[in-house]
């Protein structure tokens, strides 16, 4: 999981120690990495949802650090039974201890949330990038191809596509999910990239750069991308958690995970029928489902507010 | 205006033909044996084959099957479901609950979005302001997949407020608690619109004019702020439809409405395709019409904005 460290840490470089402190010294240029972090360590909200995240975290990548049951040490004797020490969540109407299936729950998600992250991210990347610095014709493709696509609600393509890639009856439906949100989700990261490279395209230091002769490449990669690449980070941190809603949103229509993947979603749509008979086994999937994606959307929030503090 | 709106539809025409041609052949192309995915495990005879191919066109290469399902589309006619129901009987029979349902989500939560917005706008900064901008926040990142089944246990199954699930022929009340979560999903946008589009004409000259003129505090923010405040949120209509359409699905799943979004839901569920592409198709080409629509009213209402 140390991909998703790399996403939600990003804009957090280095230990503070080494970096000016405020207004210390002026003469110093902080980088915009530096002023931004010291805006966060002052942030509650910041600090709150960074915490959610590291426990969610260490569920997905520890569960057993939770809880001794297994998630699928199901015994249909134990339909719907109430609570006990070793399920304080009781048992759904398969028997199936419900916190243990819960804590399961957030690696499959989290999998899924994070690469559909990166692929939305290296995709947008790379076609922010390339519209944005050579413009003309490949630009004007590029814009209209994101037109079209943000031009069709999320969740109905989000359906025919998932439905399309899930074919394989025996898979369990990850990479399909994976794909299809990843696939979906790059345009507004690429739409952010771009505005970004067009302003910092003009800048002095580029036109400096091309003139010492550099190639498009060195421009882009070393001079354009870390002075434009703020925005475009925190756009896929709230992604990451867009990504985790939705692919619970699939699993729950039926077209998400599937077989033996474990699924907040799918646990949501399973307990639907008998929510008047046990109610547990529907309100604690939904219950960590909210709160994973509500910690991720309020740390993209706070590091927006530190990059952005126009916005406030 | 003119060259706006042509290239407008011109933009239009090729999002339906890009949305339909994908719907389409990621449905139906390189099935396997389409036959055998209709009629299942039974052997199926030649003169069979011949029925399903002068209903379903299987016998036509890809570009005029498509051909024949844009033609249906425009002209209304969006064939048979695997059930062998009228997919257009479906749809007339699930429209009106939508449209009821999300109508009520529509103007219980801009009623309270934009009252709430106006207050913490004209405040900004204010105690109120930061309270609503967290409970937006929250709002936003709360998924209703989530939501939706947790309001059901707590208002329909524990306290008894609400049914917990809605028949056809529901009335406004039962229809509330599905309305409320639903509501949920634009009122966000639309509070925050609101406040910072009344937070930014408070500064306005205009408003220092009237306030100069001597006229009353209520008047010059009820008729002179609102007025232009609102504008930029009636462009919000036409994102909020796509939005209203994803969570429709998932409550009138959770609540068994019957309405377009349960019948899309439970064709998922049933693996019925030609259901499927229908429903899809219809909800891509409501909401290009509205989004047309309400950009084509803010060019007109807002005579700043002119398009080349």
């Amino acid at each position: 999981m140390s991909d998703l460290n790399a996403v939600t840490t990003a804009e957090a470089p280095g230990p503070a120690a080494n970096r000016p402190r405020h207004g210390s010294s002026p003469a110093k240029p902080r980088s915009l990495a530096g002023d931004a972090w010291l805006d966060l360590r002052s942030s509650k909200i910041f600090w709150i949802s960074a915490a959610l995240v590291a426990v969610i975290l260490l569920m997905a990548v520890w569960p057993s650090l939770f809880t001794s049951a297994g998630p699928r040490d199901c015994v249909l004797a134990n339909k719907h039974a109430a609570a006990t020490s070793g399920a304080p969540f009781g048992y759904d109407f398969q028997g199936c201890n419900v916190y243990a299936k819960t804590i399961y729950g957030a690696r499959d998600s989290l999998i899924v949330g994070v690469f559909a992250t990166l692929i939305a991210g290296v995709v947008g990347l790379l076609a922010g990038l390339a519209a944005g610095y050579y413009g003309g014709w490949l630009d004007a493709v590029l814009s209209r191809f994101v037109d079209v696509m943000l031009g069709v609600p999320f969740l109905l393509a989000a359906i025919v596509l998932a439905k399309r890639l899930s074919s394989d009856p025996q898979s369990n439906g990850i990479v399909a999910v994976t794909l299809t949100l990843g696939l979906l989700g790059w345009t507004t990261s690429a739409r952010v990239m771009r505005s970004a490279v067009i302003s910092a395209k003009g800048q002095d230091y580029v036109a400096a750069a091309r003139m010492l002769g550099a190639g498009a490449a060195r421009q882009m990669f070393r001079h354009i991308l870390p002075n434009s690449a703020g925005p475009f980070l925190v756009v896929l941190t709230i992604l990451l958690g867009v990504n985790i809603a939705s692919e619970a949103t699939l699993s729950f229509l039926g077209v998400g995970l599937k077989g033996d993947a474990i699924s907040w979603g799918l646990a949501i749509a399973e307990a639907g029928p008998s929510v008047r008979t046990a109610a547990g086994p529907l309100v604690w999937p939904s219950v960590f489902l909210a709160v994973t994606v509500l910690a991720f959307i309020m740390l993209g929030d706070a590091v927006r507010d530190a990059f952005d503090p126009k916005l406030r | 205006m003119f060259r706006y709106i042509v290239r407008r539809l011109l933009q239009m025409v090729l999002t339906f033909f890009g949305a339909t041609f994908l719907v389409y052949a990621l449905m139906f192309a390189n099935q396997d044996d389409p036959y055998q995915a209709l009629v299942g495990e039974r052997p199926l005879s030649e003169a069979q084959r011949a029925a399903l191919d002068a209903k379903y066109h299987f016998d036509d290469p890809f570009l005029t099957q498509y051909w024949h399902y844009v033609k249906g589309l425009l002209t209304g006619d969006f064939g048979i479901s695997l059930t062998n129901r009228s997919i257009n009987d479906m749809l007339a029979e699930a429209w009106p609950v939508t449209i009821k349902l999300a109508l009520l989500a529509v103007l219980i939560s801009a009623a309270i979005a934009v009252s709430a917005g106006v207050f913490a706008g004209i405040r900004r900064g204010g105690i109120f302001d930061h309270a609503t901008l967290a409970v937006a926040l929250v709002m936003l990142a709360l998924p209703l997949v989530a939501l939706a089944p947790l309001a059901q246990v707590i208002f329909g199954v524990k306290l008894g407020w609400f049914p917990v699930t809605v028949t056809r022929d529901a009335g406004l009340y039962d229809l509330l608690l599905p309305a409320l979560l639903l509501g949920t999903v634009v009122f966000a946008t639309e509070l925050r619109v609101t406040r910072s589009s009344v937070a930014d004409n408070m500064r306005a000259d205009y408003v220092r004019t009237a306030k100069a003129k001597g006229l009353a505090t209520k008047r010059v923010i009820g008729v002179h702020v609102l007025r232009n405040s609102l504008i930029p949120v009636i462009t919000l209509i036409g994102v909020d439809i796509g939005a209203l359409m994803s969570g429709a699905i998932i409550v009138e799943g959770v609540f068994n409405i019957p309405g377009v979004g349960y019948q899309l839901f439970k064709g998922i569920r049933l693996e019925d395709g030609p259901l499927v592409v229908s429903f899809v198709s219809v909800l891509v080409i409501v909401f290009l019409v509205i989004n047309l629509i309400v950009d084509l009213l803010y060019a007109a209402l807002d005579p700043r904005i002119r398009y080349e």
